[in-house]
């Protein structure tokens, strides 16, 4: 994993002494509450609908055993004693105390982490595939890469005020879990016909009211040109995207008006103007943070594993964690485990203190210290032998942690909604839980197979609801909540963005109509094949004369 | 003919706890049943300069006016939903917020 190196640290305690000093500016009067205002945004501490909350960066969603312990220990002493992880790799605490704030980023700050970039019109925390390094599909490992970006865009002056927030997500592996063609920019490692290790790069992609899929922009970029290249993607967009209209603003907006040829005209202008060499990132740096990320020190263990075996023959319900949970990992006889946070009728990616220590404990007992947050909201442990598989098991059902349902219908993305959120037009966590509740039988879930249901409480899509195979959006309309439901959405590299229905519907109707919906892909699907692959051959209208019938 | 203004009453949060607060006839209370409630549009001019003056104090952040109904006895009760919430907590965590508070 990455270690901060002496200027790392320098900037985060820096950080954490200015913050300590314009809270207590801001209390003396020195300060106005306009003045202070983007200050405490800066570093993470938004104002919601019944407290503050505070968001803190998981740099490419990885986290240390040590790091884990610290979030846990922070939602114990100065929150309510839990955590939620988000859509985009961060932890949101949500009761922070105003004059709680510095200590809790000097707690921070003291295990390597802080909660610089994660609010305002600057580059935001970097995400990447949490199954980084351990993929067996990986080109190379994406978090060298974006620590690399989280150096290079940190506090970086000319890019603290874009016109509109700016989000980058990296992918090592052809199969994309870091949702790259929603992203601002998207960067995918790719190795090219001479066998060199590149970047496919797309641009222009994102959700919110605007939902619009990225686009390449460069087919293969070589590595020690990435730094010049996104500064001139960068420029342009500084340049050219609108500043008149914050729903404009975004850089999808200028890759749409203008058309990607154009884009790439202006970024290839621009680049050829660059000084290249001296943007480029130092080799020497590159190399040392490519160490950081050397994998660990694996045993050679047999490819199957016979305690395994034994344990899955035993007992039923191992047996079907470990087909939904568990994953392939690139070593022989180790696995990447998911550990849902989406227990049924539970809140997506709540935690409990307790629950992080137990996570934190059993990543340094399993997986090698290490643990990773996903944009699904769950949490990886990414080097776990399968012989010790039923031991970890054993753990997570006594911490409600064993929940069997990775990829399923229950593994419901939601956004906290109304429940927390100041921008909110409607609750979502119930919706996601009356779902859980709804298709809670672990046959019926694991009949009806992969599907994704992604659920916004507002349109600006934390939730993920546009590339949902089945979305939902929240909305408002003279004081009651409705909702819009949306079809065929898909954030991988297959990425589509998701297709209405038709008109919004009441909470407990939404519930109903879902059900339905499930059911037409039951009596129509061909065997072996998933929602998502039969809303694609049945078409729009086979699900909308459902809908339709019901609404 | 111009519709009545709803009544009205002033609501913030507490600059230092984070906390939903509403402004009472004797300083900022936690509880929205005893918040002033401004009848007219000059009442509701008053309140909102009372909590520009104690955002300035730096006592609270984000005042805003509310509309509220008002039950037989005067008690109001915010009419938006999204305001309703800010009087109760979260939905999915009764044992949270002011909801809890006054369950205790």
């Amino acid at each position: 994993m990455y270690r901060y190196d002496e200027f790392d640290h320098r900037l985060v305690q820096e950080r954490v002494a200015q913050f300590r000093d314009q809270v207590a500016r801001h209390l003396a009067g020195s300060l106005s509450e306009e003045e202070f205002r983007p200050l405490r945004l800066m570093n993470g501490l938004y104002l919601q609908l019944h407290a503050y909350m505070l968001r803190v960066a998981i740099p490419y969603g990885t986290l240390s055993s040590r790091q884990m312990h610290r979030l846990a220990e922070i939602a114990k002493r100065f929150d309510r004693g839990y955590g939620h992880f988000t859509t985009r790799q961060n932890i949101q605490y949500n009761w922070p105390r105003l004059k709680d704030v510095p200590d809790i980023l000097a707690e921070l700050a003291d295990v390597e982490m802080h909660a610089i970039q994660t609010s305002g019109n600057c580059i935001r925390n970097i995400t990447a595939d949490p199954f980084a390094g351990v993929a067996a599909d990986e080109v190379e490992d994406p978090r060298i890469t974006a620590e690399l970006l989280r150096q290079w865009s940190t506090l970086h002056p000319e890019f603290s005020f874009l016109p509109r927030k700016f989000k980058i997500a990296v992918t090592g592996s052809a199969h994309d879990r870091a949702a790259i063609k929603v992203h601002d920019i998207g960067l995918r490692l790719v190795r090219s016909p001479a066998g060199e290790i590149g970047y496919e790069v797309c641009v222009g992609g994102g959700q919110g009211r605007t939902p619009m899929i990225a686009q390449v922009i460069r087919e293969f970029l070589s590595k020690d040109a990435l730094l010049p290249y996104l500064e001139a993607i960068m420029r342009v967009y500084n340049l050219f995207g609108r500043r008149d209209n914050k729903y404009k603003a975004r850089i999808k907006i200028l890759v749409h008006e203008i058309g990607v040829a154009a884009m790439r005209d202006a970024v290839e202008t621009e680049f050829a103007r660059l000084d290249v060499a001296a943007i480029a990132a130092d080799q020497d740096e590159v190399a040392r943070i490519a160490g950081y990320f050397a994998p660990p020190v694996y045993e050679q263990l047999p490819k199957d594993s016979s305690t395994l075996r034994t344990a899955r023959a035993q007992d039923g319900a191992f047996h079907r964690w470990v087909e939904t949970n568990v994953g392939a990992h690139k070593v022989p006889g180790y696995t990447i485990v998911t550990v849902s946070l989406k227990p049924i009728g539970g809140v997506p990616g709540d935690a409990t203190a307790n629950q992080m220590h137990v996570l934190a404990d059993l990543a340094d007992r399993f997986s090698l210290d290490e643990l990773r947050a996903t944009i699904e909201q769950n949490i990886v442990l990414p080097n776990v032998k399968a012989d010790d598989l039923p031991a970890l098991y054993v753990e997570l059902v006594a911490a409600g942690l064993s929940t069997a349902n990775v990829g399923l219908i229950t593994d419901i993305i939601s956004c906290p909604g109304l429940d927390y959120c100041s921008l909110a037009t409607a609750r979502s966590i119930p919706i996601a839980q009356a779902l859980s509740q709804r298709f809670a039988d672990a046959e019926r879930q694991r009949a009806i197979g992969p599907l994704a249901i992604k659920i916004s409480g507002c349109i600006n899509a934390c939730g993920h609801h546009h590339v949902g195979h089945i979305g939902i959006l929240g909305l408002e309309k003279a004081g009651e909540e409705y909702y819009q439901i949306t079809l065929g959405g898909d954030p991988t590299e297959t990425a589509a963005v998701g297709e209405r229905l038709g008109p919004g519907l009441s909470a407990e109707a939404t519930i109903d109509a879902i059900e339905r919906l499930v059911e037409v892909y039951l009596a129509r699907r061909q065997s072996g094949e998933s929602f998502i692959a039969a809303y694609r051959r049945l078409g729009h209208d086979a699900f909308k004369e459902a809908f339709d019938a019901a609404a | 003919m111009v519709k009545a203004p709803a009544p009205r009453i002033l609501t913030a949060n507490d600059l230092l706890e984070g906390d939903v607060l509403f402004l009472g006839h004797d300083g900022w209370v936690r509880d929205y049943r005893a918040a002033r409630v401004a009848t007219t549009a000059s009442e509701a001019a008053e309140i909102e300069v009372l909590g520009l003056a104690a955002k300035d104090a730096r006592l609270i952040i984000d005042p805003y006016l509310v509309d509220v109904a008002l039950e037989a006895d005067g008690t109001p009760a915010p009419v938006r939903f999204r305001e309703r919430l800010r009087t109760l907590g979260p939905t999915v965590r009764p044992d949270l917020g002011k909801q809890a508070e006054r369950r205790s």
